[in-house]
């Protein structure tokens, strides 16, 4: 028994409500589907099924583009760049006053600890509404080229990691710069999206202008592959988003796309060592690992490698893993069963090639799915640990003697969308950052987000910039173009 | 002439270094080759302790052991023998209504006060007697003077000694000179546990924080404690960090343990509870004691007897409803 033994300090639920039953979100009211089915969306902590969720059919993907194609001629495209600023100044200010609701709801529904919901997703959702609601009458000036225009209606598909961020990631740039929206959330984290459909509502939004569709897999692709869509946005895996960009081959849609990563972490010997392990810790166990730009691959120079993997296992034993609503718990829930199962048979595929496994003693909830955090040392390149995207709390360790050497395997792998470098010498970061093949790279911190920087990656991690003015380039077409 | 306690210190420091002798340079690239800090990083790390939410059951441990880390201070100008056998009655009964109050750690005043402390708390009472000494606050006086402020202290019963380092020499890069004065003072110290107060708010950066922690480490200091109180900021939450990873990190190299006491600028219960959730998530569970860690404070007392009091009524009372025996002048 710990000397000092933290007593559980809970959320309370009671500040949310949920429905048992929700529609979609068409036109500026929830209504029922024409001839799609429902699903359930549980809590991953404790398999508790929160409420049922209408999957959308392909009718009602027509409907919702056609709602939005209403609201974009009629409505938002001829609005002036000041007045659509105030609807998304209204909506990133209610966002701040429901803050508690939307993170309790974000916790239930993922599984993420209460501590990141309330203090980093829905403070930056927020910060992204405000950020962009200063750009709406600003575009002239943006330097995007002469006359910067909307696309028209966007269909966006955002996976289930961030589920409130990445809809503020995708709707706020597209809102500011005058393109109506079709946003179909992650089948096992819809309940933000349609609480978010509330607050557009609240805020007197036009209707048709944000449109939230629920569904799976098929409703996706009715959305992507919708002919009346202008724009397609996508995060999400790799896989998916190749399967996107095949449908829209040959089409007139524009796309960025938002996919995977194998992001190295780069520790030389002359690092601040305590701020190091902070970082490594938040960049592969902050929300269970399940963050596109993690830093899953460990490279730590041989000098100081024992020294570290000390350092980071002492570290590790402190973390708290739980109950997602309980304030002291720093790891939660794996958001699925499929997502378990694929990071139980990668960290299985590790031990059988031959690295060596360690985690912390940490006592799991009974119920709903949980992954012990997970570090993997003596990992080569060749392991699958090494190449492919876990999506999880495994951190794998490597290791490497030069900066050369750290430069070739961290890029080496078809994935480009972060890095982050540790070390006290100024000139080797920006040496380093140069050579790096990856969209975002940190220095001396990890897993920094802010709407003013572009985010978005090299390779299989995609291509377009989400965030500052790079994100707002992606929503408008300019000069003669057509 | 060298005594045997001061031959002990510099052999074992040449023997921590790996040199033949201990001289400036060798102590500097020692001091300067440890790790750096980030400051971003650190005061990150130190904010995302503040969230920690300890309530109900935890929240009464960590108050009572608050209470009895406290070094319960009055360094003013206008201390009298009164206010300072004051200050000594409320630490043998901090609450009179609540008998299971635990006592602080010590009382901590100026030297000349150390008979008064003594007299008052008597021997028995488990309560220390913990004296300011070597020109405290500035450190500004002759070698010769701090050890005559220190042995006039430890001879009239003082427990614990709170010296200062020279700063000047710190900052100037002549570490031999600090060294060699903690050494002294410790070796006066006799059987007294010695408190180096580095004074963090004149030192600046959390690098020097780090050197300074390890260089009275090495010379022998019982405690590392951030500020005198007399200069801001005091006892910052990342400063206290830097110095719980010294000494976490002093264990592993050298099988030593070493204190830390934290002063200046603690007066809440949250304050206390979250510089305890930051003792035990980076020095660990072995400092969560009041022989380990410790509270420079005056005023934070009472704000913990409030607390106490409304966990054992369900109400607040008010801070009339809590003696107060050294109130401020100011």
């Amino acid at each position: 028994m710990p000397t000092f033994e933290y007593a559980p300090a809970p959320e309370s639920r009671a500040v949310v409500d949920i429905a048992s039953s929700y529609g979609l979100f068409i036109n500026g009211e929830f209504t029922d589907s024409q001839g799609g089915g429902t699903f359930k969306t549980i809590s991953p902590a404790t398999e508790e099924v929160l409420a049922e969720v209408t999957e959308a059919s392909a009718e009602d993907v027509d409907r919702a583009v056609a709602a939005a194609r209403t609201a974009y001629t009629r409505v938002w495209s001829r609005m002036s760049g000041a007045d659509r600023g105030k609807y998304l100044f209204r909506i990133a200010r209610i966002l701040q006053e429901r803050a508690r609701e939307f993170a309790v709801l974000e916790s239930l529904d993922n599984g993420k600890p209460i501590k990141e919901s309330r203090d980093v997703d829905v403070p930056t959702a927020a910060a992204h509404f405000f950020y962009h609601a200063g750009w709406a009458d600003k575009l002239d000036y943006a330097g995007l080229g002469p006359d910067p225009r909307p696309h028209g209606v966007v269909g966006q598909v955002i996976p289930w990691n961030f589920p409130l961020l990445m809809l503020a990631w995708k709707i706020a740039p597209a809102l500011a710069t005058g393109n109506t929206v079709v946003l179909k959330p992650a089948e096992t984290t819809p309940l933000t999206a349609l609480l978010f459909a509330q607050v557009c509502q609240q805020a007197d939004l036009p209707a048709g202008v944000v449109n939230i569709i629920t569904g799976a897999g098929p409703t996706g692709q009715a959305l992507v592959g919708h002919e009346d869509v202008d724009k397609v946005a996508f995060t999400g895996s790799t896989g998916v988003g190749k399967a996107i960009a095949r449908t829209i081959a040959g089409t007139r849609k524009k796309a960025t796309l938002e996919l995977g990563g194998k992001a190295a972490n780069i520790v030389f010997d002359d690092a601040p060592l305590d701020q190091a392990v902070e970082g490594i810790v938040n960049g592969i166990f902050f929300n269970q690992g399940h963050v596109c730009c993690a830093g899953s691959r460990l490279l730590v120079q041989e000098s100081i490698a024992d020294q570290v993997e000390a350092r980071l296992k002492r570290r590790l034993e402190t973390l708290r893993v739980g109950d997602p609503l309980d304030k002291n718990t720093d790891v939660g829930a794996i958001n699925s069963r499929a997502q378990l199962d694929r990071i139980t048979e990668l960290s299985e595929a590790g031990e059988a090639e031959g690295a060596t496994r360690w985690s912390p003693e940490c006592e799991l909830p009974s119920k709903g799915f949980w992954f012990r955090p997970t570090v993997f040392t003596g990992v080569s390149q060749t392991h699958r640990i090494a190449q492919e995207e876990i999506f999880g709390p495994v951190l794998s360790v490597l290791t490497f003697r030069t900066p050369g050497e750290a430069v070739a395997k961290a890029n080496n792998t078809p994935y480009g969308l972060s890095a982050g470098i540790w070390t006290e010498k100024g000139s080797r970061i920006l040496w380093m950052a140069d050579q790096l093949r990856a969209g975002v790279v940190w220095a001396n911190t990890f897993n920094k987000f802010d709407p003013t920087s572009p985010f978005g990656g090299y390779k299989e991690s995609g291509y377009g910039r989400e965030g500052g003015r790079h994100g707002l380039a992606a929503y408008v077409t300019t000069g003669d173009a057509t | 002439m060298s005594t045997p306690t001061e031959t002990d210190a510099e052999s074992r420091a040449r023997d921590i270094l790996g040199v033949s002798r201990l001289t400036n340079p060798a102590l500097s690239s020692w001091l300067q080759g440890l790790p750096g800090v980030d400051q971003v990083g650190c005061e990150a790390r130190a904010a995302s302790l503040g969230t920690r939410s300890v309530k109900t059951t935890s929240k009464e441990w960590a108050i009572d052991t608050a209470i009895g880390m406290i070094d319960l201070t009055t360094l003013e100008g206008a201390d009298t023998p009164g206010r300072v056998s004051g200050l000594c009655t409320k630490a043998l009964s901090p609450d009179p209504t609540d008998l299971s109050t635990p006592r602080p750690a010590a009382v901590c005043v100026y030297g000349d006060m150390v008979p008064v402390a003594r007299q008052t708390l008597g021997d028995g009472s488990g309560v220390k007697v913990a004296a300011v000494a070597t020109a405290f606050p500035s450190g500004r006086a002759s070698l010769a003077v701090k050890l005559a402020d220190t042995a006039d202290a430890v001879s009239a019963g003082a427990d614990e000694i709170d010296m200062v380092i020279d700063r000047g020499a710190f900052l100037s890069g002549d570490y031999r000179t600090v060294f060699e004065q903690i050494v002294e003072v410790k070796r006066v110290c006799g059987g007294a546990r010695l408190k180096v107060i580095l004074e963090t708010g004149e030192l600046v950066t959390y690098d020097n924080v780090r050197r300074a922690s390890y260089l009275a480490m090495l010379a022998g200091g019982d405690f590392v404690k951030t500020s005198t109180g007399k200069v801001q900021p005091a006892a910052t939450l990342p400063v206290t960090l830097v110095m719980l990873e010294a000494v976490r990190d002093w264990r592993e190299l050298t099988g030593v343990q070493v204190g830390v006491k934290p002063a200046g600028g603690i007066r809440t219960s949250k304050d206390a509870i979250t510089f305890l959730v930051t003792v035990n998530e980076i020095a660990g569970e072995d400092w969560l004691d009041p022989f380990w860690f410790r509270f420079g404070a005056s005023s934070l007392l009472n704000d913990l007897l409030l607390q106490r009091q409304r966990m054992r009524t369900g109400a607040y009372s008010g801070a009339d409803y809590v003696a107060d025996d050294s109130p401020s002048l100011y």
